[in-house]
């Protein structure tokens, strides 16, 4: 029993310990005087890295989502004879919750374990260290930039993947289901706030400050090994994962549970 | 030569966002259409306002001029008081216009009907912050199959 | 005493957790010299390189590069003095996302703000001290491990630092660019009148290019001297690793429980 408790104990001084950790990591990135200069080439870099290359596998993903939710919601509401609110099903489901959602799963998936591989691999290389004997901190060099192009890249991306979705959903409830076009466009737009899309960026926001964190802390923190940086990787997508669910649950009550 | 294409790829990138964002406010939201711009108040008291929310659209022959704005009960005599934002651009509706609760469809969500009334030389105009007093409650279904039955037995 | 040398070790103290790596060691480094530190394996030689960079700190005592303490500097000041010292990474610890040119330009195109003609002309300079012009447009993937760490030893030196450490300069490395990295220790020690610190367990290598050298064991150091004069010293351990026995003051076995009666634990049982 006691030996339980300890282990509890342990455990928790544990997570707190790399919670310190990832925070202090992500202070002395982003505390300093701004280089724009030098900053700018890496920054863009790495929305290249972490962004566009991104790009299809979101894009293809919020087609084939808004193309299911067409067809689904088609065949559910046309029982009611109310197919003609395809359009705001589609629309609410992908701002508020899908596309946010998937795309920080998607993101956390491709961009995420890919920066904690890139990370850990430099500092198994030595690279990490190297850039310390050489006067240059890598938290600014390496983990900033790469910080920054989450923040900016994600919600861009979860943008993106709404309106591909919506685009999908048109598709198969207007062009293919034969919902009517005019209906479809107005009764959405009739349901649809800007509020709904503000909260959708707002959600895609937190989800990539938190996706990137962990990425980055991961690769910093990992144990470098071969073994060490694919356990890191593991664990970048499984906790980033939990913890977009877990955060958009949050997230949902403060928005809308009121 | 590859910075530039990384730039260029990235600029790309950035402005297909941003092309995303402008459509969903423009298509999906209809941010620029009606009940963006400049309002005013006006309110309304019920007997009973159903399943009427805020944000309920109030519509005139069909077309959105507004929206609900809140919802209060009015504590000296228990009824509802509907306050409604409606866009600045229909500011002549007269004082003897009449407001419903309507449904839209058997299933859909009620909205408000607002009925313009005669307009003579000694009506005024509705002005912001104005009390609409001809209202007709929403039709609530109980109540409907409840007067249903008692007419059947009258007849018989 | 500045003059004679430029690092200065003083009843150093550096614990890992609870093992002790150095107890109270102190020695010095001398200015323009090649100083050998050589010890078996997994004792800490890196670990040294490390403390001198200022990448770990003591526990207790100090060391000083130039008279400053380097535990106790503030980050910038420590990052003032790293521009003075650079280190040869064991695996060479090239980025990988840049070509053997950027990555020697890139300490330069960090700390200086030089035009592009001068950087390139340093660069070149740079990669033909270490033969490797001809291969400033490849990829660190693309080189031999020779080359990978001749090309780390280009952008070692790219700032003309006055302090190099070589971590395991021989390590896993073929005859031939064995020879071509002792060559390149001793000519830029020589040209460049730089101090060069080698930590290596690599016997004759270090033997053949070191003025003075240290031999690290049992957290302390247990010999000192001009290789001439090591060779002459008696202590049993010095002897063993310069011979490269296998068993003696250094055991072999790693330590255990008594071999047969862990043999014998199971019959027991």
């Amino acid at each position: 029993m006691i030996s339980f408790f300890q282990k509890v104990g342990a455990n928790s001084l544990d997570n707190l310990g790399s919670v310190g950790r990832a925070t202090f990591m992500l202070i002395g990135a982003l505390v300093s005087k701004p280089t724009p200069i030098k900053s700018f080439p890496l920054l863009m870099k790495q929305i290249y890295m972490v962004g566009f290359l991104s790009l299809i596998i979101v894009v293809v993903s919020g087609l084939f989502i808004g193309m299911v939710l067409g067809l689904q919601g088609y065949t559910i509401l046309v029982d009611f004879g109310a197919e003609s609110s395809l359009g705001p099903l589609v629309a609410l489901s992908l701002l508020r919750e899908l596309g946010p959602v998937v795309t920080g799963l998607l993101f956390a998936g491709r961009a995420g374990s890919a920066l904690t591989a890139e990370i850990g691999l430099m500092k198994a290389t030595e690279q990490l260290s190297s850039l310390e004997m050489m006067a240059i901190d890598p938290l600014k060099r390496i983990i900033a930039p790469r910080f920054w192009a989450g923040v900016i890249s994600m919600p861009l991306l979860a943008t993106i993947f709404s309106a591909v979705g919506i685009i999908g959903g048109y598709l198969v409830g207007v062009k293919w289901l034969g919902v009517d076009d005019g209906s479809f466009w107005s009764i959405m737009q009739a349901a649809v706030d800007l509020e709904d899309i503000w909260n959708g960026l707002i959600k895609s926001i937190v989800f990539a400050l938190v996706v990137t964190w962990i990425a980055l802390y991961k690769g910093y923190d990992s144990i470098p090994t071969s073994e060490g940086i694919s356990r890191a990787t593991t664990e970048t997508v499984v906790h980033s994962s939990l913890a977009i669910l877990g955060f958009d649950f949050v997230l949902t009550a403060i928005m809308f549970g009121a | 030569m590859t910075s530039k294409r990384i730039e260029i790829l990235v600029g790309a990138f950035v402005s297909l966002g941003i092309a995303a964002m402008v459509m969903l406010a423009l298509q999906v939201a209809d941010a620029g259409g009606a009940g963006n711009g400049e309002t005013y108040i006006l309110k309304a008291k019920f007997d009973n306002i159903g399943g009427l929310k805020v944000r309920s659209p109030v519509k005139v022959g069909g077309v959105v001029v507004g929206r609900v704005s809140s919802i209060e009960l009015d504590p000296s005599d228990f009824s509802p008081v509907v306050s409604m934002e409606i866009n600045q651009a229909y500011n002549q509706f007269p004082e003897t216009s009449s407001l419903s609760i309507l449904t839209a469809g058997l299933l859909g969500e009620q909205y408000l009907g607002l009925q313009p009334g005669f307009i003579d030389e000694d009506i005024e105009i509705l002005a912001a912050g104005d009390m609409i007093e001809d209202t007709k409650s929403a039709l609530v279904l109980e109540e409907l199959i409840g007067q249903f039955l008692f007419s059947l037995k009258e007849d018989k | 005493m500045a003059s004679t040398s430029i690092v200065e070790i003083e009843n150093m103290t550096f614990k890992r957790g609870e093992r002790t790596i150095y107890n109270n060691v102190s020695f010095q480094i001398p200015r323009g010299k090649v100083t050998a530190i050589m010890g078996p394996s997994g004792i800490g030689k890196t670990t040294l390189l490390r403390l001198i960079g200022g990448q770990l700190r003591p526990d207790s005592g100090t060391i000083c590069f130039e008279g400053q303490n380097i535990p106790e500097l503030a980050r910038s000041e420590l990052y003032k003095v790293r521009h003075k010292m650079s280190m040869l990474f064991q695996s060479g610890a090239l980025f990988t996302d840049m070509t053997v040119f950027d990555n020697v330009a890139f300490p330069i195109r960090e700390h200086t703000k030089l035009p592009k003609e001068i950087i390139r002309t340093m660069v070149l300079m740079k990669l033909e001290a270490v033969g490797l012009r001809g291969a400033k447009d490849l990829m660190p993937s693309e080189l031999s491990g020779g080359m990978a760490r001749r090309a780390a030893l280009a952008r070692a030196i790219a700032l003309d630092p006055e302090l190099i450490l070589y971590d395991e300069p021989f390590a896993g490395q073929d005859p031939i660019s064995m020879g071509v990295i002792v060559r390149l220790i001793q000519s830029l020690n020589q040209a460049l009148g730089l101090t060069s610190v080698v930590v290596s367990h690599d016997v004759q290598e270090v033997m053949s290019i070191a003025d003075y050298i240290y031999v690290i064991a049992n957290q302390q150091v247990i010999g000192q001297g001009t290789p001439e004069e090591l060779r002459q010293q008696e202590s049993p351990l010095v002897q063993q690793f310069l011979q490269g026995q296998a068993d003696g003051p250094v055991p072999f076995h790693y330590p255990a429980a008594e071999y047969s009666s862990e043999l014998l634990e199971y019959a027991r049982s």
